[in-house]
């Protein structure tokens, strides 16, 4: 993110033969999952291994079940299209004679929607409450929402979110079917976008409620806002209606007002339509001098690891006061009335917003801020 | 991360009503008639669901829907007209424990061929918040969806988001679990045999209409205790065959006259436990 430096190149994955560019983790061949967790081995589970193995993490999770009890720590993660990949790659080998999959296909822990949890939980050691949030590019944002809600309701004492999503011929040609994916690295709020850069992700988060005494700097998940557009499958509402009642919900949460949050991580997708209705949207509620930038010029829109992606950089944001310009915006869409961070700056912030939308019209907004 | 707003509410029981119910499956043609089904005081016998079109769907989105919204839908609409309650600004959840698998079995043909070309409207369809989508636009509930998934335990962590969502965001919430038949080759690694769906609107306060009290206790409502079965041998088969139908002990006793300890299938090693009280 210093660097300005971003993952974004020509698509090389798999048979792919679009002319696009994808955000893609290297190396994910020679990641081998656990000898026991065997029959989890796909893509996606091999990123979401990946990332849980960064940063501590693990040990963080293992220390909180330590102290909870491991029935006491919840599993929320977010993902789209979980381990389709798998499926797509098994269908080329049906059977001839009947058209049957080959042996070696594992659909319940590949495949099924819950395998990317189910995995964690396993992997982590866990034995709580644990779920998939499937809607789409809003996933791993609303997973914030429900760990929130079940912590409140004393269900659990501890909460994994994130979310995982990987690279697959589906989400490529159904974005291509669309017209939706650009053949340049996509350029979010640009006078010439035209369409989204396909990436892939795994991020995680570990959330307990608040003690009573906080020793040293904790991010704070401030508040949480969700609605639904209730307008289109695939087009946001032109004006951002639902987008702005996720924004304000939040704010409400948060009891917070625009003007005490000091950046914005935008959805900003480089779709005409996501980037007009979102800029309506933040206008209207911020007007126009809040600071903000989409990072998907860096990493691609990451579907259902997008809103986990983007809370993790906005806790990078609070924690080393560095807002990432957006790169590969040019020329500003003068249209878009939004202060747009073309440059990194170095600025301590304390209270940041994450927006994440998707198909289906889902909406849900993040506000984390850090402790004195 | 910490969460200064999961802090403040005391913990104690979580309880909801049970406003209204929609359900649709093998056999068990709307709420109503099910459940004198589902209680025994009419005979039980298998058939094949029969899914109504989606009319209160405007005329395109109808022409795109798939069977998954299809059974979502019905179901919805019936558990809501029941409660009462304006579906313009109820919350919802939706939970499956698999997509539109005719709709990905499609997707996965199309990728596997020659020529990858898939249709919008497939791609559109392929998310798992196809139905809540379009439930959205049918309702014009602006509220908040969320769309779940635990595999076989996809009731019980609906369930367990309904209610918490009612408790703590203080709403009333409609819950909505289904799951459709898979076609081969996914039937055989994933034998789905039919569809099934069914909605409840729950309410963190007692009504008129209230049909149950449904709570879940947070230090013990997890647990490892063997799942409720159904008496009835062809039930009980449908309860193990499809995932959504996995609610079926706990339905069964609504309007009953005496509290039940109802205990779900959810996770490897986990289930819930809900004492089911009547609300007479």
């Amino acid at each position: 993110m210093r660097a300005g430096a971003g993952g974004l190149v020509p698509c090389a994955f798999d048979t792919v033969d679009l002319e696009t560019f994808v955000g893609e983790v290297a190396g994910t061949e020679s990641i081998e999952l656990p000898v026991q967790l065997k029959q989890f081995d796909c893509r996606n589970n091999r990123i979401a291994m990946l990332g849980l193995m960064q940063d501590g993490f693990a040990d963080a999770v293992a220390a909180s079940a330590k102290k909870y009890g491991s029935q006491r720590v919840g599993v929320f993660l977010g993902t789209s299209t979980s381990g389709i990949l798998q499926t797509e790659l098994a269908y080329r080998r049906r059977r001839p004679a009947d058209g049957a999959l080959p042996a070696d296909f594992v659909y319940a822990s590949t495949h099924n929607c819950f395998s990317v949890a189910d995995f964690a939980r396993r992997y982590l050691e866990l034995s709580g409450p644990t779920v998939v949030v499937s809607s789409a590019c809003s996933s791993s944002a609303k997973v914030f929402a429900s760990a929130r809600r079940m912590l409140a309701a004393g269900l659990i004492d501890a909460a994994v979110v994130g979310g995982v999503d990987s690279l697959c011929l589906t989400t490529l040609y159904g974005f291509n079917s669309l017209g939706l994916i650009s053949k340049q690295a996509c350029r979010p709020f640009d006078a010439a976008r035209n369409g989204i850069s396909i990436g892939e992700a795994a991020a995680f988060g570990l959330l307990e409620r608040l003690p009573e005494q906080l020793t040293g700097e904790e991010i704070l998940l401030l508040g949480v806002g969700e609605s639904s557009d209730a307008h289109h499958m695939s087009s946001p509402h032109p004006d951002g209606l639902g987008a702005r009642m996720a924004m304000s919900d939040a704010l409400k949460m948060a009891g917070l007002e625009p003007p005490d949050i000091d950046y914005i991580n935008l959805h900003g997708t480089a779709t005409q339509s996501n980037d007009s209705a979102e800029a309506k949207a933040v206008a209207s509620l911020f007007g126009s001098s809040t600071l903000c930038s989409s990072t998907k010029g860096a990493t691609g829109h990451t579907l259902g690891a997008a809103g986990g992606l983007e809370a993790v950089i906005c806790a990078l944001a609070l924690q080393h006061g560095l807002l990432p310009g957006g790169l590969n915006t040019r020329e500003l869409d003068t249209a878009l009335p939004i202060s747009y961070l073309l440059e990194n700056r170095d600025s301590a912030v304390t209270r940041v917003l994450s927006n994440s939308f998707g198909f289906g019209g889902t909406n849900c907004s993040l506000i984390f801020g850090m402790s004195a | 991360m910490r969460v200064p707003q999961a802090s403040a509410i005391p913990v104690s029981p979580l309880t909801v009503y049970v406003e209204g119910v929609g359900l649709l499956g093998p056999g068990l043609p709307g709420w109503s008639k099910g459940h004198a089904l589902l209680e025994g005081s009419m005979p039980y016998q298998s058939s094949r669901s029969v899914l109504p079109l989606p009319m209160a769907l405007p005329a395109a989105e109808r022409r795109r829907a798939g069977q998954v919204v299809k059974v979502s839908l019905a179901v919805a609409e019936e558990a809501v007209a029941a409660s009462g309650l304006p579906a313009a600004t109820l919350p919802s959840v939706f939970t499956s424990s698999s997509g539109d698998a005719i709709n990905c079995h499609e997707i996965c043909s199309a990728l596997a061929s020659s020529d990858r070309l898939i249709s919008p409207t497939r791609f559109h369809n392929s998310v798992h918040n196809a139905s809540s989508g379009y439930w959205s636009i049918l309702s014009g509930s602006m509220a908040t969806s969320s769309v779940l998934c635990a595999r076989d335990g996809s009731f019980s962590a609906g369930l367990l988001e309904a209610m918490t969502q009612a408790m703590v965001d203080q709403t009333a919430v409609l819950l909505v679990a289904y799951d459709t038949d898979y076609p081969e080759p996914l039937y055989s690694v994933r034998p789905l045999p039919d569809t099934f769906g069914v909605a409840l609107v729950l309410a963190p306060n007692r009504s008129e209409r209230s049909q149950a009290q449904w709570t879940l206790e947070p230090a013990t409502c997890l647990t490892k205790s063997r799942a409720t079965h159904m008496e009835n041998p062809v039930l009980e088969q449908l309860r193990i065959s499809i995932p959504a139908a996995r609610c079926l002990p706990l339905i069964q006793c609504i309007g009953a006259a005496h509290e039940n300890m109802i205990v779900l299938d959810y996770l490897v090693g986990l289930q819930l436990g809900v004492r089911a009280a009547p609300c007479r």
